[in-house]
This record gives structure tokens, sequence and C-alpha cells, in this order.
């Protein structure tokens, strides 16, 4: 069986600050990470390659630092990686990265079957969870999202029986491969490195493809040119214009805190009052 | 998975004339979503922000329908009329019983090629984003996901999605210029719900999907629905007590369960504490999580990290716990205690008691 699972390298959101007065992005210093969804999903995969001996690819699109994405998945046990970088690339909204992505995979399939791919359930930068379907859409593979659990792959039969994560509960699901999962967060633990597999991480020589190598031809389907959506205006939440409306008491006890708080906000909001209605029951 | 950047000019002015294959592309089209039997109350805020938009537009406000029967479509179209639709493309078919990314995404790729909306809107559930995905790449068109404001622009009469990036921290409003239709799908609980009326009537349009279940290569073996004893309903809870980090350890997390049953309220949480496991995924609010509207929102030991704010923001009344008077939270909160945590729960806990019981003894 071969996996390919698809990885972003993205800036660490928690630690993104905007600038006070210009509202633009200070990207510097802050680190950058493998997407922490895409973790799980690659986690996902190597337990497959455990109990089956699949051979696990990670492919990324990025620019030349995605190398140490890609390094890093190695380091958990990826058997192969491949690097998509090519500055025609860039710009590209989730329809002109499906596209990309999808040339790729065509290419890796050329040289050995693909069964599964995987990918996390969106990143956190871009928060879009479009690629995935775009994806199985473009190569007509059968797409399952938002995946908690791989109960069955056959191989044997070409079925794979999943949970996928619905509105107000759990669909099972069984498909035929090749077939395309995005992976729900927490539903693993991401296993650590082992000592020989960061030495082969640090050592392997990553395949990189450029547009030519992954047999783009057609540029007006990457990169900004491929886009259709465009971002008009980026700009900072606008702020609430009130502060905090801090309660002070003499004595600042507890006590006396929540009942000032409690005089004002009934005076103040007086349906709060209806809304209150304690449980009977008391948690244990 | 990166938008575009933005550039120096305004996109909109970039080009003004759309490409004459997409001109005949009108109308808004909103994708009602159901389950179990029911609607998706996101599929009404979407038909409540989708009548402003085709009002504005000049043009008809169309729900579509996908369902197993006639008999069910019809019911989810009279609602789809009473919350603001002109008229619903109803498709019915057996294979439609459940959501399946192939039968849904080849129905509702037919329905906009036949009928060729400038708008089709889907809710941000799992439903709406595996399905929204597949329509917008099949079609080749713009998809802007999850998006928390909706506007025309008046320019060139695009629709402008406005959606929140870099986990929060950004709003960035997002065009769809020259390819038909603009799809986004639109976060659940932003959009207010509009008023339904049942005076109001629509025109039904049947469509006949082209489907044979021996082609639908997925299947569903089961369905197991979430167990409604412990699920989080934070999206619908009139009141939230959340803790932070600012509680320290995962012990002191029962004074906020403790405060919630004192309320009758639901408990929330930031990011932080729902990776550290204590307490499940599904009750994490903000960008990673759920969008909440309480009429109360009680925030224990949260600084107010803006990608814990975009998901509590539209409370009602928010009060806030923290020992940092710096605390961002304050910036925004409405009543602000300046204290641990860890002592004001409880304090909390027995004046909402005492108030209640004297409500009980009054009546």
């Amino acid at each position: 069986m071969h996996i390919l699972v698809c990885i972003k390298q993205v800036p660490d959101s928690a630690q993104i600050r905007v600038h006070p007065v210009t509202n633009t992005i200070m990207r510097q210093g802050v680190p950058a990470i493998v997407n922490p969804y895409d973790l799980v999903a690659l986690e996902e995969a190597l337990r497959l390659k455990d109990r089956t001996s699949a051979r696990v690819t990670v492919l990324t699109m990025g620019p030349p630092q995605a190398e140490s994405a890609l390094r890093k998945a190695l380091s958990f046990g990826a058997d192969e990686a491949i690097l998509l970088t090519d500055r025609a690339f860039a710009g590209a909204d989730t329809l002109a990265t499906s596209y990309a992505l999808a040339a790729a995979i065509r290419k890796i399939r050329d040289d050995m079957p693909v069964d599964l791919v995987f990918t996390g359930k969106q990143t956190i930068d871009g928060d879009t969870a479009q690629v995935g379907p775009g994806i199985a859409t473009r190569l007509g593979m059968q797409l399952l999202t938002y995946v908690s659990r791989i109960d069955r792959v056959d191989l044997e039969r070409g079925e794979i029986t999943v949970q996928r994560r619905a509105e107000g509960g759990v669909q099972v699901l069984r498909t035929r491969l090749p077939a395309v999962i995005t992976v729900l967060e927490g539903i693993n633990e991401m296993r650590f490195a082992t000592m020989p597999d960061m030495f082969r991480a640090a050592r392997y020589g990553l395949t990189v493809w450029d547009r030519e190598a992954a047999g783009i031809g057609d540029v007006t389907k990457i990169g900004l040119k491929g886009s259709p959506t465009v971002v008009s205006r980026v700009f900072a939440p606008t702020p609430r214009a009130q502060k905090a409306e801090i309660i002070q008491t003499q004595s600042e006890q507890p006590d006396d805190l929540v009942a000032t708080l409690l005089a004002k906000m009934f005076t103040k909001h007086p349906p709060l009052r209806a809304a209150i209605c304690p449980r009977a029951v008391q948690r244990t | 998975m990166t938008q575009a950047p933005p550039s120096s000019k305004p996109a909109g002015r970039r080009k003004a004339e759309l490409d004459p294959r997409f001109t005949s592309y009108k109308g808004v089209f909103v994708f009602i979503e159901h389950n179990a039997g029911a609607i998706h109350p996101v599929s009404f805020e979407l038909l409540g922000e989708g009548r402003k938009l085709a009002d504005k537009l000049g043009v008809e406000l169309a729900g579509v329908v996908l369902a197993e029967s006639d008999g069910a479509a019809e019911a989810f179209c009279a609602e789809a009329f009473f919350h603001g639709a002109d008229l619903c493309y109803s498709a019915t078919h057996p294979a439609l019983a459940h959501y399946r990314n192939q039968p849904y995404t080849q129905t509702l790729t037919d329905i906009v090629n036949r009928h060729q909306p400038e708008i089709l809107l889907l809710g941000a559930t799992t439903m709406g984003r595996d399905l929204a995905g597949s329509v917008a790449t099949t079609l080749q068109t713009g998809l802007t996901a999850d998006c928390t404001g909706l506007a025309i622009d008046p320019d060139n009469r695009s629709l402008a999605a406005t959606r929140p990036t870099f986990g929060g921290t950004l709003l960035c409003t997002i065009l769809t210029l020259n390819y038909r239709p603009q799809m986004a799908t639109v976060r659940p609980r932003v959009m207010g719900l509009p008023e339904r009326d049942t005076s109001r009537h629509g025109r039904i349009i049947a469509e006949h999907p082209d489907l044979i279940e021996q082609d639908i290569v997925t299947k569903l073996l089961e369905f197991i629905p979430d167990e409604r004893r412990d699920e989080a309903n934070l999206a619908f809870a009139d009141i939230i007590v959340a803790g932070g980090r600012g509680l320290k350890r995962p012990d002191n997390f029962r004074l906020v369960w403790d405060l919630a049953d004192a309320l009758g309220a639901e408990v929330g949480a930031t990011r932080p504490v729902v990776q550290a496991g204590w307490v499940t995924a599904d009750r994490q609010i903000g960008q990673s999580g759920k969008t909440v509207r309480p009429k109360l929102y009680i925030a224990a030991g949260i600084s107010g990290a803006v990608q814990h704010r975009v998901g509590m923001e539209g409370a009602d009344v928010i009060v806030a716990i923290n020992p940092d008077p710096d605390a961002p939270i304050f910036d925004f909160a409405t009543y602000g205690i300046v204290a641990n945590a860890m002592q004001i729960l409880p304090a909390m806990t027995a004046a909402f008691r005492q108030h209640t019981a004297a409500m009980k003894k009054a009546v």
C-alpha cells in the first residue's frame, strides 16, 4: 500500500502579532511549524504503515524553506519526501493549490500507484479545509473529510471503512480506494522521532520539483493567475467601543465584588434574570 | 492553502467587465442543509443574509433543497419560503437520503450549471465545507471559506466575503471577480436569524437528479447519533461559563462546572485548555472552535487572545475575571473583576444560587 500525506508549513499562528499602527502582520521571529492538523494525518498514515508495512510519502508545496517540514515528517518515519517549489506557485488560492498538488500526485502515482491521500482537516493559517476536497475532485478519488477513525482497510477488495464526523453524529462510511482522507484533530498522539529516523531525515536527499518537473504546462492554472479569488482588503478587527467596567469595592473581598457585579448586571440587563435556570442535579 | 496576497490596487477596479459567458448568471442561491429531518439553523441565517444580498442586487433568492423524497423536500422548501426565499429548487432521489460527497456534488453542480446563480452560499459545517470544496473545484470557481461577513461591493456588484485569517488575528475581504458563481461558506451563529413569516410563499422548481445508487461508490453503513446526554450545545446556549489557562490546574476547572450548574449554563474553554485535555474538544470556543452568541458569557482565567475573542465577542454581556488588569479581555468585556478566578468563581456560584432561591420564594 502506498499512502501519500500532504502537509503544509505554516507560521505558528499562536505567536502572530499585528503591528498596532500599520495593521500588518509582524512575521519576524514567528516560527514556522508543520500544520498541526497535518501531523495528525501523518501519524494516522504511520499507524497504517505499522500495521500493513505501507510506504508513506510526504508531499508539500511551498517555498524552499518548507524542506524543514518534510525533514520533520521523515524523522517521524515517513519513507519519501517531495518538495513542490516554484515562484510560479506563489499567491495560489485553494483552487490553484489543488491544481498543482493534483499534478504532482499524478506524477507520483506514475511511479507507484497511490492508494490513500491523507491530509489534515484544515491548516491553521488559511483555515479553509478546501484543498483536500479539491485534490479528490481533480483526481477523481473518493473523498472522506473529518475522519475520526479508520476502521478497516481491505486491500484485496480495495475498500476502506471509516468513521466521519458529521452534524449530530458519526457516519460510518465504506468506499473504494484510492481515496482522499482529511483527518480530524485529536484522534491520535504524534509519536516521538527515533534516533535512526532523525539521522536519516537529516541526510535524506529530498526530491525537489519545480513547475516543469511536476508536469505542469499551463501556467494560467497555478499561482496568482490560476486563483479566481482575490484579497481586496486586510484589516484588524474593530475593537468594541467601550472597555470593561471594572467592578471595585472597598473590601475587595470576593463576596462583595460578586454582589456588586450581580446588582449592576441585573439592573442594566434585566433579561439576564430570566435566563438563569439552575440545574437540579449537581455534578460529582 | 494560502489566499492571494493583497494587491496595492483595490482588486475591485482591476477588471470591472465580467466574462461574457458569465453575464447570464443571476440570483442568490442558498444550500438548505438538513439533518435528521430538521433544517440546520445556519441555513436560516444564510437565507436572512442572502435576502439582503438579493435585495441589494435586485435579484431573486432561491433555496436549494436536496432530499430523499418529495414529501420531505416540500416541508424544507416551505421553511425556506418562511425565512425569505422567493423560490426553491427541489432535487429528490433516494440516493440523497444521507449526505455523501459524490451524489450531492453531482446534483448541486448540475443545478448550478442549469440555473446559473451569481452567488451560492453554504453553511461552514462539516457537510457544507465538504460539499462546497468539491462543487467549487468541479465548477472551477472561487470559494471563500468560513466567512463571518457578506456584502455587495458597490463598485462591481461582486460578493465581498469577509473572513478571519491567521488564526483570527486579521480579517480579510475576498472577491471572486471573473468567475461565477461566487461561492462562500459561512460560519454558523455569526449572522442573526431572520423572522419566520408563515404567510410567505414561493415557487418550487422540481429537479430530477440523474443518480443511480449502483454508481455511487461510497456507502453509508451506519449513523451513530451523538449522545444527547453530555453533548455540548454551545452554539445556542443563553449562558456560557468558560475557563482558560488562568485556572492553573485541571481540577480547578471543576469551579467552572459548579458555576455552570448554578446558572443552567453550558461550559466552554479556550484552545490551550482543550489541548491540555481538561475538557473535550466540542467545548472549544474561538477561531478553531465554535462561535457563540449567548446572553451572558463569563470568562474565568481567560486572557482574551484574539483567537478566542472571535468566537465569543457576539455575546450580549461579557463578564471577565482575570488577575492581570492589562489582560486584553478587559478591552472588550462588559464587566471586569481583577482577581483570581479560583476565589471569585465559588463566590459567584454561591451568589447566583442565593439569587435563584430568592426568586423562587418571590414567586
